[in-house]
């Protein structure tokens, strides 16, 4: 995997070059055309600027903004003790230097992602609804392609072509807004100014038309960044860390077949996670980014030899019949078997209506909002909100007075 | 003149010194690669002491549950204090590996008791059991790729030169006996 990694390194690099290319030619533009040509490299001084200070923002905090963006909270291992067993047991796997930092989103739709700069800042995200659907083996499928997108260093890629898109969107906004509003006010202040109004009107004009005609482009290089060959490549990691194909692929069917859309992703973090997050007649055009799911289902569920790379590789083969899609250093011949699914005992049945998963959805969010499980000796658990101000609360069933451990 | 003889002086020098340079950079990745092989060891040892840990908890709630399995807590007690009083590193695979065996035949015979797998105290443990379990089949696994990466490179050239000089010594997998797989099928007529 290590040309993979390669390629990452050497791709974030071109995304940075390109970027500054890209508003240093802008700077240049509109300096000529605000001041005249001798003003052009005043636009590219405040071009490079420009393009420090996203670049800083997005190499410090773009793994945040991206989890702020998608309402992702981090949680404690209390609120869910088996996610953080897997994310160690994969970390361990993958002799990954530290844990990743661990976010749940408050979504029903079944979902993942990973971002961070690099492995020892990495995060991963994970919705409530997946929580909600998947037994043991599977989230540890998800889990592992997730840490598979960290080890190949997918992530950093991600991140900043996450950013940097996020605020062309942005600025390209910012200008449309302002051609909107000078529009008005050329309109309504027509008596005086008119020749200025126009000089401005026509900048934001061209910046409008420059930006909403690249941002698309911006956004298509993002969707290249995160090509099916990343996904297949992180299933191909995921199977050879958890050595247990099934587990992934019967996630990935329960991820198809759920027909809920995620609110919290957007145009610009969609490409990141696991499965396309939206359903439904957008989805076509997304799905350019995200391999067919059904092919990824059918690629795992053949691989019942062997789960090297060697093995994902054949598999990907026979299936697609397109050529080979591991980088011919990582095909060794190594005979991994696939190991035996967990003890049934250790799985807990995931819920098969939707009633139960969305109580249980409700509890885990509930946990991550930090609310007080309350049992009584009745049998019911009451569940006390954070702010609730009594040291005591009543059972609304049995009327018994339970003393609130906080 | 005065330039060849320059030229002469920084070919003279500058080879060796390039020579330097790069053994050094070989080095450093050779200790790199070892410290990581050293680090994947010491993570099953922390695996293994946990699971010591975790094991005198969950035979006590189990217990009181599962009145016809003495066998099996027998078999987790005595294979856990022989792994815990193990003298060399081959005792220690050997005990350890009946314990991993014993614990899963354990997490088996679980599923015949649903008044156990509705008690909340056993389920977080029997997760934490079997989370463990997996830290060390996981740990060993990353063990042996560090170990197979590191052999690999202090074997090829040109690495092996530096790793020759250095005393960089070559390490063992972590095999781990399966009786399951090793034993012969025995067949009756």
């Amino acid at each position: 995997m290590w040309e993979q990694i390669r390629i990452n390194k050497r791709n974030s690099v071109l995304l940075l070059a390109g970027m500054a290319l890209f508003l240093l030619l802008l700077g240049f533009i509109l300096g000529v055309a605000l001041g005249g040509p001798e003003a052009g490299w005043v636009g590219m001084i405040v071009a490079s600027a420009i393009w420090l200070i996203l670049m800083l923002v997005s190499f410090t905090s773009g793994d945040q903004i991206l989890l702020a963006s998608s309402r992702a909270v981090p949680v404690n291992p209390d609120v869910h003790p088996q996610l953080f067993n897997i994310v160690e047991e994969m970390t361990i796997a993958a002799s990954l230097p530290k844990m990743p930092k661990i976010y749940i989103i408050n979504d029903p739709a079944p979902n993942a992602f990973a971002t961070g700069r690099n492995p020892q800042t990495a995060s991963v995200a994970v919705t409530a609804g997946l929580l909600a659907r998947l037994n043991r083996d599977e989230l540890q499928g998800v889990i592992a392609h997730e840490i598979s997108h960290i080890v190949h260093r997918d992530i950093l890629y991600v991140t900043l072509a996450g950013v940097m898109l996020g605020s062309i969107v942005l600025l390209s906004q910012v200008f449309l807004r302002g051609l909107y509003y000078s529009s008005i006010g050329g309109r309504r202040y027509s008596s005086g100014g008119r020749s200025r109004d126009g000089g401005a009107q026509a900048i934001f004009f061209i910046l409008a038309i420059i930006l909403s005609i690249l941002a698309p482009l911006f956004a298509q290089i993002f969707y290249f960044a995160l090509s099916r060959r990343r996904e297949y490549l992180a299933d191909a990691g995921a199977v050879r860390l958890t050595r247990y194909p099934e587990g992934l692929a019967s996630a990935l069917e329960k991820i198809a077949n759920s027909s809920v859309s995620m609110q919290a992703a957007n145009a610009v973090t969609a490409p990141m996670y696991i499965a396309n997050p939206f359903r439904g007649r957008n989805a076509a055009h997304l799905f350019s980014t995200h391999p067919p799911i059904e092919e990824r289902i059918r690629i795992l569920r053949r691989m019942s030899q062997g789960v090297s790379y060697r093995d994902y590789e054949e598999s990907y083969r026979a299936v697609t019949r397109r050529a080979g899609i591991i980088p011919p250093s990582a095909v060794k011949d190594e005979p991994i078997p696939p190991r035996s699914p967990s003890a049934p005992s250790t799985q807990t049945p995931a819920p098969t209506d939707s009633t139960q998963v969305n109580r249980q959805i409700g509890d885990l969010m509930r946990k991550v909002n930090g609310f007080i499980f309350l049992p009584c000796s009745c049998g019911i658990t009451m569940k006390i909100p954070p702010n609730f101000p009594a040291p005591k609360a009543q059972c609304p069933r049995c009327g018994q007075i339970v003393a609130i451990r906080r | 003149m005065a330039a060849a003889v320059m030229i002469l002086l920084f070919v003279v020098l500058g080879i060796p010194i390039l020579l330097v340079l790069w053994g050094i950079g070989i080095y450093n990745t050779l200790v790199q690669l070892r410290n990581q092989v050293e680090n994947a060891w010491s993570q099953i040892d922390v695996q293994l002491k946990r699971r010591h840990d975790l094991i005198p908890n969950l035979v006590e709630t189990a217990k009181g549950y599962m009145k016809h399995e003495r066998e099996t807590f027998e078999k987790i007690t005595e294979a856990r204090s022989r792994a815990m009083g193990a003298k060399n590193v081959a005792e220690a695979a050997k005990a350890e590996s009946a314990l991993s065996g014993a614990l899963s035949q354990f997490l088996l015979v679980v599923e015949n008791y649903p008044d156990l797998k509705a008690n909340q105290n056993f389920l977080s443990l029997q997760e934490a059991l079997t989370s463990t379990e997996n830290k060390i089949a996981f740990a060993r696994q990353a063990y042996n790729d560090q170990v197979l990466f590191y052999n690999n490179k202090i074997q090829m050239f040109p690495s092996n030169l530096v790793a020759g000089m250095f005393g960089f010594a070559k390490r063992d997998f972590f095999e781990i006996e399966q009786p399951a797989q090793r034993e012969v099928p025995k067949v009756q007529f």
